[in-house]
C-alpha cells in the first residue's frame, strides 16, 4: 500500500509576502519572555522567584498538575519579572539575558543504548517534554502515556509557511538523534510527512515510516496526516512535534544543551524584505520586524504564528514557544462602503458570489485583518466540508461544542481534532463565527469533565 | 470621508444602548464594519451573509421583473385587449411598457409591504433581544411577494407576514434557527387562513375578483377567468397553452413562478456561485420526474380510466410537472435554504429527492389545492433533522467499528 496522502478538499491561501531563501542572523535580543499561555492547560508554578540568576536550558517553572513537565530558560540570565494579570495568573516570565551565554549541562546521552524510561526522563528534566504534544486534547503530552504512534509533519502548507526542507537543511544528525529516542517511547510506528517533490532531510533518516503528501492546505496539517494515516480513537493517545523542535531535541541529546536556537521566517504584506532569521526562542520580535521595512507605529498586526492559527502579539511582543513563522498583515480596521454588494477582486473567497478570486488561482493576495462583515448564527451548510478534509463532519461537531453535548461531542470525533483543524473553514465561514475558538472551549470541556 | 466619519461617531455613541442593533442594521447596509478578526483566523474570506442573501436576491430580481410584465400581460389578454404571444419569448406582445406599468404599480406594493413589515418585525425584536439584525430577511422579504397571487389584499399579506416572521423565525430565535422556511409559512399561513383567496380560478389573474364582484352585481362585462395550469389539469379541464408558453412563464399563476426558463437560469447562476446546493435542486428534479413518470405509467397500464379525478394529473407527461406551477420556483429558491433544508452532503440527496418526489404526489392526490411544492417542502423542512441524524451516525458508527476493531 502506498504511503503517500493525496487530499482534494482545502484552499490555498496565497499571500504576498513569502520569505526569500536568505538566513540572516537577527540582532542579538536583550529581554525573554516566555509566556505559560503557550502551553495550553499547564498551570505555572514557578521554580525561582524574580532576581534569581539561571542558565540556559535550566527550568524556571513546572505543571502545578505534574511536576514532572518542567519549563525552561533559553538563555542564560536573570529573571527581571514576573508579570501577572487577574487573579495574580502569571502572563509572563521576563529573563535578561547575559552578555555570554551559559548553558546548563544536561550530559550527553547515546540514544541506541538506553532504554525508554531513561530518555523520558532525560526529556522532561531538561524541559525537552514541553515540545511534546499530545492529542486528544491538543495539550503537552501527558508522560505517563504511551502513544500508539508519533507524527511529525515536515510540510507546511499553510499561508506564508515557512520551508522547512530549508530550514532543516544540515541538521540530519540532530533530526534523527531525536527520532531514535522518540521512536522508543512509542509502540507504534513514527510517521513522517514530506511534501510531494520535497528534497527534505527528514525523507533520509532511519525508524521513520515516510510519507509524502499533497494536495491544498491543509494537507501539511498533522491532524489531517493523523486522520488520514491512523486516526485517534477512544482511548488511543498520538503525539506530534514540530520538526524544527526535533532538532533541538537533538541537540540536546548530543551535545547535553538546551539550545533555544530556531530559523524563523519573517513574512507577510507589511514586510518588505521578508526572509529567515536565527533567532532564539521568546526573544523579542522588535529586533526582526522593524529593521525589515515593518514600519514603527504603523498600523499592522504582528503573529506569532500563521494568518490562520497564530497569536497576535504586541509590537514590543514576543516569539511564541512553538513559532516558526512571524507574519506581519495590515490591520483592516476601516469601513468599506458597500463592502457586501460590490464585486470583489483583491479578497480571496471559495464562492463565486461576484467575488472574483476563483478566476485567478495562482494570484498572490495582500489581505488584511478586517471580519469582511458580521457575526452571525450558522446559515449555510455544506461549504466547510469543501475545505476540510476530516472524516469528521465539521458544522455538527461545531455545534455540538457549542450545546456543550459531551456524548455527541466524543461521537462525532473530538479526540482527533486540535483548534487549527478548523482555521479554514473559520477562514471561510459565512457567519464569520470563532470555530476554532469553539473547538478549544470544547477540548478543554472534555479534559475538564472526561480527563 | 464625511459620512464615513460622522457614522462612526454615530455608531460609537449608539455602543451598548438599545438602538443599537437597529443602527448597525442601517450601518451596515452602507459600510462593512471596521471589525477586525480576534483571537482566531486573522484573516477572513470576502464573503459574508450579507452578500450571500444578496446574491439570492440577484437571482430573484429577473422573476420579480418577469412576474410584473406577465401581470400586466395576463390581465390584458384576459380582458381582451391583446393577442397572446406569438413570437416566442421576446414576442413584444409582453414586452412592452404597458404590461409592466400595470404589474408594476401592482407588484411594487406587495415588495414593500413584505419588506416593510418583515422588517420592521425583525429590528423590532433585534432591538429587544440585543442581537443583530440578521440577513435572513431580505431573500424572505423578496420571496414572499413572488410567491402570491397578484390580486392578494393587502391586510392579508401583512398578517400573512407578521405571522410567518414571528411564528416561523423569531420564536426559535432568528435566522439560522428557524425549522420551517418562513417565506413558505407564510404562503400556508395564507392558504389555511383564507383558502377561498389562495386557490381556484379567480386570484390569478389582476381584475378577475372584481370582475366577478361587477358581474354580481349585475354588470353585464364578461367575466374574467384566469386559472392556472394545474387547476385546469386537476379538474381535468383542457390546458390551451403550449408547452414553451409554460416554459417561458406566459400563464397565469403566483406573480414570480411562472418562467421556469428565468429560474432555470437563476438556478444555474446560484450553482454557479456555489450559493444554492446543486444536490438539493438537482435530487429534487430527479425526485418529480421519478413520481411523474411512475404516474404515467400507472396511466399507461390502464388502472386510471379518464372517468377518475386523477386522470388529468396523473396523465401529465411526466416532464411538464417541472415548468408547470411553482415547482421549479420551489426547487430553486426554497428548497435549497440551508437553514430549513438538510446540512449534510448526503442528507441533502435523499431530503431533495423527497421534496420532488412528495411534491408530485400531492399534486395528484389533492385536486382541491394542487400545489404540492409547499406542502411537500414544509414536510421535508420537519424532517430535515431526522435524515441528517441518520446521515451522521453512519459517520459516527464507523468512529465506533474503528475503534472496537483496534482494541480488540
Amino acid at each position: 500500500m502506498s504511503n503517500d496522502i493525496k487530499i482534494k478538499k482545502g484552499l490555498d491561501i496565497k499571500l504576498k509576502g513569502g520569505a526569500e531563501k536568505t538566513t540572516e542572523k537577527a540582532v542579538i535580543s536583550n529581554f525573554y519572555t516566555l509566556r505559560p499561555e503557550d502551553f495550553h492547560a499547564v498551570t505555572p508554578r514557578l521554580i525561582y522567584k524574580e532576581g534569581a540568576k539561571v542558565k540556559a536550558g535550566e527550568p524556571i517553572f513546572h505543571d502545578k498538575s505534574n511536576e514532572a513537565v518542567k519549563f525552561v530558560s533559553p538563555v542564560s540570565g536573570e529573571i527581571i519579572e514576573i508579570e501577572r494579570g487577574a487573579k495574580r495568573r502569571i502572563m509572563g516570565i521576563k529573563i535578561q539575558a547575559d552578555k555570554e551565554q551559559t548553558y546548563h549541562d544536561y550530559g550527553k546521552l547515546n540514544v541506541d543504548a538506553v532504554d525508554a524510561e531513561t530518555i523520558k526522563a532525560h526529556l522532561l528534566a531538561s524541559g525537552c517534554w514541553a515540545f511534546i504534544k499530545q492529542r486528544p486534547y491538543d495539550i503537552i503530552a501527558k508522560p505517563d502515556h504511551t502513544p500508539k504512534a508519533i507524527f511529525i509533519s515536515g510540510y507546511d502548507s499553510a499561508p506564508l509557511a515557512a520551508d522547512l526542507d530549508y530550514v532543516l537543511q544540515g541538521k540530519e544528525a540532530e533530526l534523527q538523534a531525536a527520532i531514535t529516542a522518540l521512536g522508543k517511547l512509542t509502540e507504534g510506528k513514527v510517521h513522517v510527512s514530506v511534501g510531494e517533490k520535497s528534497n527534505s532531510p527528514l525523507a533520509g533518516l532511519s525508524g521513520i515510516t515516510l510519507h509524502k503528501v499533497s494536495g491544498p492546505h491543509p494537507c501539511g496539517n498533522v491532524g489531517t496526516q493523523i486522520n488520514k494515516i491512523n486516526p485517534v480513537n477512544k482511548g488511543e493517545t498520538v503525539w506530534t512535534i514540530n520538526p524544527q523542535d526535533l532538532v533541538i531535541i537533538g541537540e540536546l541529546l548530543l551535545t547535553g544543551k538546551f539550545n533555544a536556537e530556531r530559523i524563523v521566517a519573517l513574512v507577510g504584506s507589511s514586510v518588505k524584505k521578508p526572509r529567515y532569521f536565527v533567532t532564539k526562542i521568546a526573544s523579542e520580535v522588535a529586533t526582526m520586524v522593524y529593521d525589515n521595512g515593518v514600519e514603527q507605529g504603523g498600523n499592522d498586526r504582528i503573529i506569532s504564528g500563521n494568518v490562520l492559527s497564530g497569536k497576535q502579539i504586541a509590537p514590543d511582543g514576543y516569539l511564541g514557544y512553538y513559532s516558526n513563522i512571524i507574519t506581519v498583515i495590515p490591520e483592516g480596521d476601516d469601513y468599506e462602503l458597500f463592502g457586501w454588494n460590490k464585486p470583489i477582486f483583491d479578497k480571496i473567497s471559495n464562492s463565486r458570489a461576484l467575488t472574483f478570486s476563483w478566476l485567478t488561482p495562482n494570484k498572490t493576495y495582500d489581505l488584511d485583518t478586517n471580519m469582511n462583515g458580521e457575526h452571525r448564527n450558522f446559515v449555510l451548510t455544506g461549504n466547510y466540508e469543501e475545505v476540510f478534509p476530516l472524516d469528521i463532519y465539521p458544522l455538527q461537531i461545531l455545534k455540538s461544542c457549542l450545546y456543550k453535548d459531551l456524548d455527541e461531542m466524543e461521537a462525532l470525533g473530538m479526540y482527533e481534532v486540535a483548534p487549527e483543524d478548523f482555521a479554514l473553514t473559520e477562514f471561510i465561514c459565512v457567519s464569520k463565527q470563532p470555530h476554532q475558538k469553539i473547538i478549544r472551549a470544547g477540548l478543554d470541556l472534555m479534559i475538564e469533565e472526561i480527563g | 470621508m464625511g459620512l464615513k466619519q460622522n457614522l462612526h461617531k454615530l455608531k460609537e455613541k449608539y455602543r451598548g444602548t438599545k438602538m443599537a442593533p437597529a443602527f448597525n442594521a442601517l450601518h451596515t447596509f452602507l459600510y462593512t464594519p471596521n471589525d477586525t478578526a480576534q483571537g482566531g483566523t486573522h484573516i477572513k474570506s470576502a464573503d459574508d451573509l450579507k452578500r450571500t442573501m444578496n446574491t439570492v436576491i440577484m437571482a430573484l430580481i429577473p422573476c420579480l421583473i418577469f412576474g410584473m410584465f406577465n401581470a400586466g400581460y395576463q390581465h390584458y389578454l384576459a380582458v381582451g385587449d391583446i393577442q397572446a404571444v406569438t413570437n416566442g419569448f421576446f414576442s413584444s406582445e409582453f414586452w412592452n411598457l404597458q404590461n409592466f406599468i400595470l404589474g408594476f404599480w401592482k407588484i411594487l406594493p406587495l415588495v414593500i409591504i413584505s419588506y416593510g413589515v418583515g422588517l420592521g418585525i425583525e429590528f423590532l425584536f433585534a432591538v429587544i433581544k440585543g442581537h443583530e439584525v440578521e440577513e435572513g430577511y431580505l431573500v424572505t422579504g423578496m420571496l414572499v411577494p413572488l410567491i402570491v397571487p397578484i390580486d392578494i389584499p393587502w391586510w392579508m399579506l401583512i398578517v400573512a407576514v407578521a405571522f410567518g416572521v414571528v411564528i416561523g423565525k423569531e420564536v426559535f430565535g432568528g435566522t439560522g434557527m428557524n425549522i420551517l422556511n418562513p417565506a413558505l409559512t407564510i404562503r400556508a399561513f395564507l392558504f389555511f387562513a383564507y383558502p377561498t383567496w389562495m386557490s381556484g380560478d379567480k386570484v390569478w389573474v389582476e381584475g378577475a375578483v372584481e370582475r366577478t364582484k361587477e358581474i354580481a352585481n349585475g354588470s353585464t362585462a364578461d367575466a374574467i377567468s384566469g386559472e392556472t395550469i394545474l387547476g385546469s389539469l386537476a379538474q381535468s379541464h383542457p390546458v390551451d397553452y403550449s408547452v414553451l408558453d409554460m416554459f417561458y412563464g406566459f400563464i397565469p399563476g403566483s406573480v414570480g413562478e411562472t418562467s421556469t426558463l428565468l429560474i432555470l437560469l437563476a438556478g444555474l447562476f446560484l450553482i454557479f456561485t456555489k450559493i444554492g446546493s446543486w444536490r438539493i435542486m438537482l435530487s429534487a428534479t430527479l425526485g418529480a420526474l421519478v413520481m411523474g413518470y411512475i404516474f404515467n405509467m400507472v396511466v399507461d397500464a390502464g388502472w386510471i380510466t379518464e372517468t377518475s379525478k386523477f386522470y388529468g394529473l396523473m396523465s401529465t407527461e411526466f416532464w411538464h410537472h417541472l415548468i408547470i406551477g411553482g415547482m421549479a420556483f420551489g426547487i430553486v429558491y426554497m428548497a435549497t435554504d440551508p437553514v430549513t433544508g438538510s446540512q449534510t452532503n448526503r442528507g441533502k440527496w435523499i431530503y431533495g429527492f423527497l421534496i420532488g418526489f412528495i411534491s408530485i404526489m400531492i399534486r395528484v392526490f389533492n385536486p382541491a389545492y394542487p400545489e404540492g411544492v409547499m406542502l411537500a417542502i414544509l414536510l421535508m423542512n420537519v424532517f430535515a433533522p431526522t435524515i441528517d441524524h441518520y446521515v451522521v451516525q453512519g459517520n459516527v458508527k464507523k468512529r465506533l467499528k474503528r475503534g472496537k476493531l483496534k482494541t480488540a
